[in-house]
């Protein structure tokens, strides 16, 4: 249903849920993307979070809730991207990287990820919002969907984010006197500090290859 | 009186007082249980704190956390290939159907597409997963309420299943069999008939079950009317799979939503159930590996010939993006969220698994049952807990 064999160029059912959205924020939506056929993603103000997720619900019969998340787009300053075989200690006087956002774009450093459902019609809508400061806050989905619950503790203890109005705003998975959110980007990966790792595998150049992106065709049977 | 400064000491103090805590957020008048963390309903280690007045359940809080392994932090240090063997791990009874999702999402990001041969063994593996996770469901279901036998035929009857995914794979659990762009390898001569074979077992264990279980009135009484989950109560918390689909919702990703995998090509139906009693998601599940049964039955007989693997790059960088896809999985919908950064490892993953929403509804559905009712409520709820803690 959703496979964009012949995508159109207009999405009607996407672009109805995003003027939805406008008409019942306002200056709340911020940014929205449409992919026709695929994907529609929209961000929206963190004072308007649980207004978009109620609309979603009401206008848009999006009644299954899929998941609540967040991203941290600051990049790590531990060098831990491709070939890090350790996790290094930042270098003191370092300039921060900066940051580069994904779909519908972003403006904070901790933005909000969270995902709903159409179950009738077949239909999914991710939802951003931008959260501001180092220790955010935003208001709970709970009253929108009850699923939010977990999910919210979830983030809380791995990000940092606290949810306003969470009844049970206590650690999920992590032992109750756990200290520091592990998903942020800048919480140490521990494991690599004590042992290199030793996954990072070379791997070795054909015959007549010439590296890294030479086209490899698979094995046919 | 001496300082206490040995921090194993400390660690166990404030163990004891996060115990303490839970017990006293529960503020006990008639008897506060622990369910679990080791027991046979709870298929891992999930630990119910519940709170009883005589044998009804007044409270119950699930308590997470003891096989948490933290794959969303470790997948941001792997690259895309070795991400597979990690993810394998969440819901361990139907592995590859774990890979899925997450090697599709990445496809996407690439706009890669697997030729269609690589689609179609794709689908028949996601398929022999369900059934050997599902199977392993129905027999464990009748052991929970007391009916030994339909487990052994079930561990008996698996082990077949087992045996046609290790042949093509190499692997009985954790086959990592799932490439970008297609698979691994194709699949060995003379392995269509013998699957076949197998599919008439199945077909006939699922019958047993039918003469064992179903009928069995005691097995009625136990889950007849038995946590019954209203369809917008059960979509609001975001229960999915045959959990959902026992509530009468007629909602599978599988012929709703479902790119990459071929279902849309293949005969087959959606079982519901109006019920949304214990009964009712265990029928459906019944009914769903007889299902897959047909399809991984017309699936053999259509394997299109061609090559099982895409032209990729050997060292896979994927293009700065994002996506989400998301498969019916045995256990019900998973999703991956990836984002990339053009790197070879990915950005962030979110992995939105089926049981962790699937039992986030259990403070809500036990309050108020009898604690017999917790066992059949929570072994018809079906949940893996590397699927709940990842």
């Amino acid at each position: 249903m959703d496979s964009a064999t012949e995508a159109p160029p207009v999405d009607e059912r996407r672009d109805a849920v995003v003027a939805a959205l406008a008409e019942a924020l306002g200056d709340g939506l911020v940014e929205s993307h449409v992919e026709a056929g695929v994907e529609v993603c929209v961000r929206v103000s963190a004072d308007a979070w649980v207004d978009a997720g109620r609309a979603l619900r009401d206008r848009c019969a999006m009644s299954y809730f899929g998941f609540l998340s967040a991203i941290d787009w600051m990049p790590s300053p531990y060098g831990r991207d491709m070939d890090a075989q350790v996790d290094l200690e930042p270098s003191v006087d370092a300039e921060p990287a900066a940051m580069e956002w994904g779909l519908a774009g972003g403006a904070t450093r901790f933005q909000l990820l969270a995902r709903v459902h159409d179950p009738i019609g077949h239909l999914g809508v991710t939802l951003k919002a931008d959260l501001v400061g180092e220790r955010p806050e935003v208001d709970s989905w709970i009253g929108v969907y009850p699923g939010a619950n977990w999910h919210e503790r979830e983030a809380w203890e791995m990000f940092g984010i606290t949810f306003r109005g969470h009844p049970n705003q206590v650690h999920l998975y992590l032992p109750s006197h756990f200290e520091g959110n592990p998903l942020r980007k800048d919480y140490p990966l521990l494991a690599r500090r004590v042992k290199p790792w030793p996954g990072i595998v070379d791997v070795e150049l054909m015959p007549g290859g010439d590296g890294d992106d030479g086209g490899d065709e698979g094995e046919g049977p | 009186m001496t300082a206490v400064d040995d921090p194993r000491q400390l660690a166990y103090i404030a163990g004891q007082a996060s115990d303490a805590r839970v017990n006293l957020e529960i503020e006990t008048e008639g008897m506060t249980l622990n369910i679990g963390p080791q027991h046979p309903a709870t298929h891992g280690t999930l630990r119910i704190v519940v709170k009883l007045d005589g044998e009804r359940v007044m409270r119950a809080e699930p308590i997470m956390g003891y096989m948490h392994r933290g794959y969303e932090k470790l997948v941001e240090v792997r690259t895309y290939p070795q991400v597979t063997s990690l993810i394998n791990r969440i819901d361990w009874l139907g592995s590859f159907a774990n890979e899925v999702p997450f090697i599709l999402a990445a496809e996407q990001i690439m706009g890669v597409e697997a030729p269609p041969r690589a689609q179609w063994i794709r689908t028949l593996l996601f398929e022999l997963s369900r059934i050997a996770n599902v199977v392993l469901f129905l027999g464990d279901m009748g052991v929970q309420l007391g009916a030994v036998t339909p487990v052994f035929f079930a561990f008996r009857d698996r082990e077949f299943v087992l045996n046609q995914i290790e042949a093509v794979t190499g692997g009985r659990f954790h086959p990592n069999f799932d490439r970008i762009g297609g698979l691994k390898d194709d699949i060995p001569k003379g392995w269509t008939e013998e699957t076949k074979g197998v599919l008439g077992r199945i077909r006939k264990f699922c019958d047993e079950m039918e003469d064992l279980v179903t009928g069995n009135e005691i097995f009625q009484a136990r889950t007849r009317g038995i946590g019954v989950i209203p369809a917008d109560v059960g979509l609001s918390y975001g229960l999915s799979g045959a959990n959902i689909r026992a509530s009468g919702v007629d909602w599978d990703l599988r012929r709703d939503g479902g790119i990459g995998l071929v279902h849309d090509q293949l005969d087959w139906k959606v079982w519901t159930h109006p019920d949304g009693d214990s009964f009712a998601r265990y029928w459906v599940r019944l009914q769903e590996v007889r299902e897959a049964c047909n399809m991984v039955e017309q699936l053999l007989d259509g394997i299109p010939p061609g090559p099982v693997m895409a032209k990729v790059p050997r060292i896979i960088k994927v293009p700065p993006g994002e996506a989400y896809v998301e498969t019916e999985n045995p256990l019900g919908v998973m999703g991956y969220y990836v984002v990339s950064k053009g790197d070879l490892v990915p950005y962030r993953v979110k992995i939105r698994s089926a049981s962790f929403n699937n039992i986030s509804i259990t403070p809500w559905l036990l309050e108020g049952t009898y604690v017999p009712d917790v066992v059949s409520i929570l072994a018809s709820l079906y949940f893996i807990l590397g699927d709940i803690d990842r």
